[in-house]
């Protein structure tokens, strides 16, 4: 990692819940900060905006302190060389969209003209310039987005913060909104936050994922090595794969008392086990021969996935596999049901747990 | 019976439930029937020439002039005082949220007694005004936009205080994050934002304060010119001609349901 | 048995010595009956100027201990408005006006039952803080400068009053407000606004404890008839009529006087 522009160690108390996440952002860089809901995330985003104070550990940019409560270190949201893109944009319904953009210049004392001209260049640069003297109640929900995102940069932000910035657009509009959303975010010279709830977004827009739990930091890396190597379960239902902790011995994960699933990789200690639902197989009865790796289970749920069919089978590890509707009628599935699951070896990705 | 009822449901469908119009309507009569008294009573063939009394015209100059800076001085007062109450956590805020309702329930009489005992001329404020400014504000024209001011900013700042908690304060974050301090978002954010409430606040305080009369003739007394405004005309003319009194009340009625009515059309109009 | 003999014995006295007393007064009106057997009984509804309120509570009193199964109830509020009520058509048996002007509206009205008779008269004091720190002596010293007055408006009878008081003097006076009634102008030397005030003498001897009243010549020339009649529409016309007798009498003139009024 380059010098990092953002450096932060984001400590918030509420109640029972608490929130530590270290964060260090370079110059251009994106990060996302992804995690389920109640997590932290925007929590994080408001300690970093000032909307929230620390409780301890501190927030640096450009080396400058912006929160730090063990020195009592705090520059308050207006003064801090911030810009933030709202979930719900909260774009001022009684500017038209050119005055929403201006409003950032003016307030960093750039004269009217000249706040507006930047206005009108940062609209041109969203597609926009034809809307200027729109009120937001009458711009579209990507078009809302593409004026919030032009005001939050409009003021040339060292830190650029976006909260869900998607999530209020519907399916096809999020589709062309996030390439653009790219190409802007790529563009920025500062360093850029984003939290999100969709590893789909994070994985299109960031450079890097930051994953939280709990108020915690339980996985981070660039999109591939994520995706590759969840460490949680979370991660792994995000990526689509089933994944198991246990203890590696040679070339065997005891990932239950009495189940031992048979890798391809060779490793010793705490290790993760992950394979795609479509490389499990299930048969009636105890297969013979060839997969190493079976044990027998119990039907809990069947739904549709895509083209196939997505079978939740319980046992010593919970399961769930991907079978083709062919098969699936075959093996007359039905919840209670008891079946045989089947994993090769050379299918499955193990990895130790720590590191 | 019933047969009609099954009948008639269907039909009667989405109209308004009589259990509903019936009252609504009988509020509607209760409200202007008395109006329609003081209208049907008005010794219409003499209107003009006691129009022109020049104590008539005198009287609703006042009337309007002191309510509007009344009003005035109720909006510089009262919104940072609403703003006050609904975004500022501070020990006691219950309290002076319901200090502030006081000259609601308080007779206006008693307000106006109440302002005599500290601004009057031995009042706790008032002998120090007139001793160190040479200022008494009791029979003056300022001693009655005080009084009205004293009655009628309740009305303005619960309506404003309304409108701020129901504003969503988010674009107040908005506005910082975008470099705005405190202040200015105030004034460019949260003051647009509640434009239709502060509106309505202030024109139920310039309404309250037009029709003003216990504690203004407590506390300003009744001097035609100068502290003698419409309701107190209206008033003293009741003790002698009732139809002089029918005369003032319709012009004062007519004067603010006309400009109710002007400045609710701007207000209200969608761009 | 015993109990009822007594008591219609003692209303039958007191009825007679009402008669007497109504006689005793000088009244020019042949003195009203009381109801067929000499009993009054019910409850007579009585509208009063604001400025009888302490006397006629104790009259009412007196007149209800005079009459067993009696019971007066009093409407005390400003002449005009009264009038206005009892014009309109308010359940009531007598009034009781400040001003003969008010009596008029409810004559020409045809309101009233018989012609009303003056029972009482009131005059203006000069009404100054209890200490009298101006050292007001007279109507002059109201025009020095620095004296602060209020003044009743002169669509009230104190203030028409003054009006003529001033007049005859020949006072020139710039009053600061022109109060709604006598009270107003009270309250505001009371709490110190102004310096002096033109009320009735009543007022004045009523709020002893804050204002002095100082008499002045000129306030003979501006006396305050108070006239009373019974009412031709009132539910309880026996009742109506012992009330103005009532009122007529030594006893209720005994507590009328003592309040500050004159006789008739």
């Amino acid at each position: 990692m380059s010098a990092a522009l953002l450096d932060a160690r984001l400590v918030v108390d509420r109640g029972t819940f608490r929130l530590d996440v270290p964060l260090r952002v370079a110059p251009g860089e994106v990060v996302a900060l992804l995690g389920p809901n109640g997590a932290g995330k925007t929590t994080a985003l408001r300690a970093l905006a000032g909307l929230h104070p620390l409780t301890s550990g501190h927030v640096t940019l450009g080396g400058v302190d912006l929160d730090r409560p063990a020195s009592r270190g705090w520059v308050p949201t207006e003064r801090r060389p911030i810009g933030v893109v709202f979930q719900d944009y909260l774009l001022f319904p009684h500017l038209s969209a050119l005055d929403n953009v201006a409003f950032g210049p003016r307030r960093h004392g750039v004269d009217r003209r000249a706040a507006r001209a930047t206005a009108r260049d940062w609209l041109d640069r969203v597609g926009l310039a034809g809307h200027a003297h729109r009120r937001p109640r009458q711009l579209s929900g990507g078009q809302a987005q593409r004026v919030a995102l032009a005001r939050a940069l409009a003021v040339a932000p060292s830190l650029l913060l976006l909260d869900e910035p998607l999530a209020a657009l519907d399916a096809r509009t999020r589709l062309d909104t996030r390439a653009e959303l790219h190409r802007h975010l790529s563009a920025h010279p500062g360093a850029t936050v984003l939290v999100t709830h969709d590893p789909l977004d994070a994985l299109a827009l960031a450079d890097r994922l930051v994953i939280v739990e709990g108020g915690r930091v339980v996985q981070e890396g660039d999109g591939p090595s994520v995706t590759a190597r969840p460490r949680t379960d979370y991660v792994a239902r995000l990526v689509g794969l089933n994944l198991y902790r246990g203890r590696a011995e040679d070339h065997g994960v005891r990932v239950a008392p009495e189940l031992t699933l048979t890798v391809a990789e060779r490793l010793d200690g705490e290790a993760f086990v992950a394979f795609r639902p479509a490389a499990v197989a299930l048969h009636p009865s105890r297969p013979d021969g060839s997969p190493r790796n079976t044990w027998a289970g119990t039907v809990a749920g069947v739904q549709r996935h895509g083209d196939n069919v997505r079978v939740q089978v319980d046992g010593p590890i919970g399961v769930a596999a991907d079978v083709t509707p062919a098969a699936a009628a075959q093996l007359r599935l039905i919840p209670g049901q008891r079946i045989w699951v089947a994993v090769k070896a050379s299918e499955t990705h193990a990895y130790p747990a720590t590191g | 019976m019933s047969r009609v009822l099954d009948t008639a449901a269907p039909r009667r469908r989405g109209r308004v439930p009589a259990a509903l119009l019936i009252p609504a309507g009988l509020g509607l009569l209760f409200l202007v029937l008395p109006l329609a008294g003081l209208v049907v009573r008005a010794p219409w063939t003499t209107l003009p020439q006691r129009l022109t009394e020049p104590g008539a015209l005198t009287a609703l100059r006042l009337s309007v002039q002191t309510a509007t800076l009344a009003t005035v001085l109720c909006l510089l007062l009262g919104v940072p005082l609403a703003w006050l109450l609904a975004r500022v956590e501070f020990p006691g805020r219950r309290l002076v949220r319901a200090l502030v309702t006081v000259p609601l329930v308080l007779p206006p009489v008693v307000g106006g007694v109440a302002l005599l005992l500290v601004f009057g001329r031995r009042g706790l404020l008032g002998g120090w005004l007139d001793a160190t400014f040479g200022v008494t504000l009791p029979f003056t024209t300022a001693g009655v936009v005080l009084a009205e001011s004293f009655v009628a900013m309740p009305f303005l700042v619960i309506a404003v205080e309304g409108a701020l908690r129901a504003a969503d304060h988010r674009y107040e974050e908005a506005a910082a994050t975008l470099g705005a301090d405190r202040w200015t978002t105030f004034t460019h954010v949260t003051l647009p934002l509640v434009g239709p409430g502060l509106a309505a606040g202030a024109v139920l305080c310039w309404a309250r304060a037009l029709g003003e009369f216990g504690a203004t003739i407590t506390f300003a007394g009744n001097y035609p010119g100068r502290t003698q405004t419409m309701p107190l005309a209206v008033y003293l003319a009741l003790e002698t001609d009732l139809e002089s009194a029918i005369v003032l009340s319709l012009v004062l009625l007519a004067v603010s349901v006309g400009i109710l009515v002007a400045l609710r059309d701007r207000w209200m109009a969608g761009p | 048995m015993n109990r009822r003999a007594t008591r219609t014995t003692v209303a039958a006295l007191v009825a007679l010595a009402a008669l007497a007393g109504a006689g005793c007064g000088g009244g020019d009106e042949p003195a009203p009956a009381a109801g067929a057997d000499g009993r009054v009984t019910g409850t007579v509804t009585v509208f009063a100027a604001a400025s009888l309120t302490e006397s006629f509570t104790r009259i009412g009193r007196d007149f209800e201990a005079a009459n067993p199964g009696s019971t007066v109830t009093l409407n005390l509020a400003g002449s005009s408005a009264l009038a206005n009520q009892i014009n309109q058509g308010a359940p009531a048996d007598v009034f009781a006006s400040a001003a003969p002007r008010n009596m008029t509206t409810v004559t020409e009205a045809g309101n009233a039952d018989g012609t009303p008779s003056i029972f009482a008269r009131n005059q203006l004091v000069i009404a100054v803080p209890r200490d009298n720190p101006k050292g007001v002596t007279g109507l002059a010293d109201l025009t020095r400068p620095g004296v602060k007055v209020a003044l009743c408006a002169e669509q009230v009878p104190c203030g028409a009053a003054a009006r003529s008081a001033l007049d005859a003097a020949g006072v020139a006076l710039t009053p600061v407000t022109l109060e709604q009634d006598v009270k107003g102008a009270l309250s505001k030397v009371k709490l110190g606004e102004v310096d002096a005030a033109l009320i009735y003498r009543t007022d004045a001897r009523a709020a002893t404890a804050d204002v002095t009243g100082v008499e002045f010549p000129e306030s003979a020339r501006a006396v305050n008839d108070y006239p009373i009649v019974a009412l031709k529409d009132a539910p309880n016309q026996a009742g109506a009529r012992a009330f103005v007798a009532y009122v007529r009498s030594a006893p209720a003139q005994a507590v009328l006087a003592e309040a500050g009024f004159q006789a008739p």
